[in-house]
């Protein structure tokens, strides 16, 4: 990798400013990144599909557009999009077998939005198998390696999204949280990662794992470019019921405010008997941080967050077994050869078309909704996730914010928590909570351990983008964690 | 809580997910130790609680006026069939 090149300047920020000054054009910066991509590719696979001939003539129409004086802030930035995203015309996998030829007939509302916006779309970033996993190893088209160290996971499920920011092969990239997805692959790959409010951007066009836990957001190298890009992918969108219609706020003009008077909320639970001692160790510095910013720290309890893992673990399965069973070999996806009937073009093709995860996952949920077990598993965790919920509407009353780690430890090896789903389960330990009440939370890198990324999670009420963003922004201006690259790819 | 072979069998059949031979074993022990874990929630106290299925309270879901919005694209969505003919799904027969 010794000729390879550099982006003209780390941040979506830096490369929307440079393009407005004419120091390069979108197709110069297109094929930078292109060439990175490719670079990064056999090291990495951070990409399960790139479209660079889409990609430079989106570069060349966003260049026509500045040229006649039709450029937004974010025309002819490149970025990548999460393969669980529809994109018209490209292939869209959701990183299964099952739709390894699937070629979308139309773009999600997030695709479309950031298009509009004049974004330059890089190509498909892979995930976990229908973004079901921690550690991206679930994916048909093999695992994710983490930038920091190839032989560690990038996390998951969009640990293509952050292991391609995190090697600067992209300026930023769409990514989804069910229970953790963007914000722990952030946190092992030491860049930020922000899961908006439920309902905040449509989920139409994203292939649904648990309908009613599942948001698209970012991962980008900065707040403030998490900031620039969550406006054009947000908003109500009549094509997804739980979309909500609420105007979307100029996230950006709150960036810099100050932090004095703020509340934070350090959550008990967080700091749990699983939490490294020297992660644990960055966080407490990260509090420090704001505490010289001007916020108050207090502590806080939410006595019920040590249940969300298995609460989680009923109500998500459940919900995916019932979107997953669109998936019939009939209409579009894997079918399998020379069905005997109808019953076996089913059996067959779902069993070959998904991979182990994904029908443990179906299986768990097909239990836990069938006749004699709702009652006892489905309905138990519906109301648990009432208590959960509780437990944070309780932390706000007296908190702007709450703030945690990410993620019990640092990047894990390929392979060491593959035999035991329970342990790998417990990565998401302490982002699943925000996932069941709804709530945005970001991950922001705080320092290292060990030499690995370190995150630093905040947690805010519902529709609190603005303010979260705003601290992030702030802790990121006095720190530069959230810089720093692998040496290899800087 | 333990799951036998056969309640995996009977799961698997209902979810309409063929097993191979070497997978059922696997799903045995999983399934057995996912349900242990979960079983953490029957301590919890949850009595006069109502069960959360949104997790935004107070949000009815949406309704829309029953009116034709998309237009006829069935060529473009049948490219992805894996078998179709004459604008039809190609299935196994169904009554004999």
């Amino acid at each position: 990798m010794s000729a390879l090149p550099s982006l003209p300047a780390p941040t979506v920020a830096g490369l929307a400013r440079g393009l407005l000054n004419g120091e390069y054009s979108s197709v110069e910066l297109t094929r930078a990144c292109l060439d990175r991509i490719a670079a990064g590719q056999p090291a990495l696979n951070a990409f399960v599909t790139v479209t660079a001939e889409g990609a430079l003539a989106a570069a060349q129409a966003a260049d026509d557009a500045r040229a006649a004086g039709r450029a937004g802030p974010l025309t002819g930035v490149p970025i990548a999009h999460k393969d669980i995203f529809c994109t018209e015309g490209v292939r869209t996998t959701c990183g299964s077998k099952m739709l390894a030829d699937f070629v979308s007939p139309y773009d999600a509302t997030v695709v479309s939005g950031l298009k509009a916006a004049g974004t330059v779309m890089l190509g498909k970033l892979n995930m976990d198998e229908f973004a079901m996993g921690s550690s991206n190893e679930t994916s048909y088209f093999g695992p994710v390696r983490n930038p920091w160290d190839p032989a560690l996971v990038p996390g998951g499920s969009s640990g293509g999204s952050a292991a391609a920011v995190a090697a600067r092969l992209v300026p930023a990239a769409t990514a989804t949280d069910t229970g953790g997805s963007i914000r722990q692959p952030a946190a092992l790959c030491g860049v930020t990662g922000i899961k908006p409010t439920y309902g905040r951007a449509s989920r139409y066009g994203m292939i649904a794992f648990a309908s009613s836990l599942d948001q698209a957001g970012l991962i980008t190298v900065s707040a403030e470019d998490a900031a620039l890009l969550l406006g054009p992918m947000s908003g109500f969108d009549p094509r997804d019921s739980t979309s909500v219609d609420s105007p979307v706020p100029d996230y950006m003009a709150t960036l810099g405010d100050s932090l004095e008077g703020l509340t934070l909320g350090v959550v008990r639970e967080f700091f749990d008997k699983g939490l490294d001692g020297d992660c644990e160790q960055r966080i407490r510095e990260a509090i420090a941080v704001y505490e010289r910013l001007g916020a108050k720290v207090r502590e806080v309890s939410c006595p019920n967050l040590p249940l969300s893992v298995p609460t989680y673990y009923v109500v998500a399965p459940a919900e995916c077994s019932s979107n997953l069973a669109r998936f019939d070999g009939v209409r579009f996806g894997h079918r399998c050869d020379a069905p005997r009937n109808l019953a076996d073009l089913y059996s067959r093709s779902r069993g070959e078309g998904f991979g182990a995860e994904v029908k443990r996952r179906i299986m768990t949920g097909t239990y836990v909704l069938s006749a004699g077990y709702f009652d006892a598993y489905y309905l138990k965790a519906q109301r648990v996730r009432q208590l959960i919920s509780a437990d944070f509407a309780r932390a706000f009353a007296d908190c702007d914010l709450l703030l945690g780690p990410t993620s019990p430890t640092t990047a894990f090896a390929i392979g060491a928590k593959c035999d035991d789903p329970i342990t790998m389960y417990l990565n998401d330990i302490y982002t699943i909570g925000a996932n069941l009440a709804g709530l945005p939370a970001m991950s922001l890198p705080c320092g290292f351990a060990g030499g690995l990324p370190v995150g630093l999670q905040l947690i805010g009420p519902h529709f609190s983008e603005g303010r979260m963003l705003n601290a992030a922004h702030r802790y990121q201006q006095e720190t530069d964690w959230h810089l720093r690259a692998p040496s290899v790819w800087a | 809580m333990s799951l036998t072979r056969t309640d995996i069998e009977n799961i698997a059949r209902l979810a309409r997910l063929e097993l191979t031979e070497a997978e059922i074993p696997v799903y045995v022990d999983s399934l057995s130790r996912i349900f242990a874990f979960v079983g953490e929630l029957e301590r919890a106290p949850t009595e006069g609680i109502s069960p959360m299925a949104h997790p935004l309270p107070g949000l009815a879901q949406r309704l829309r006026a029953d009116e034709v919005t998309e237009t006829d694209r069935r060529d473009l969505y049948q490219r992805n069939a894996p078998a179709a003919e004459a604008g039809l799904y190609l299935v196994p027969k169904v009554i004999e």
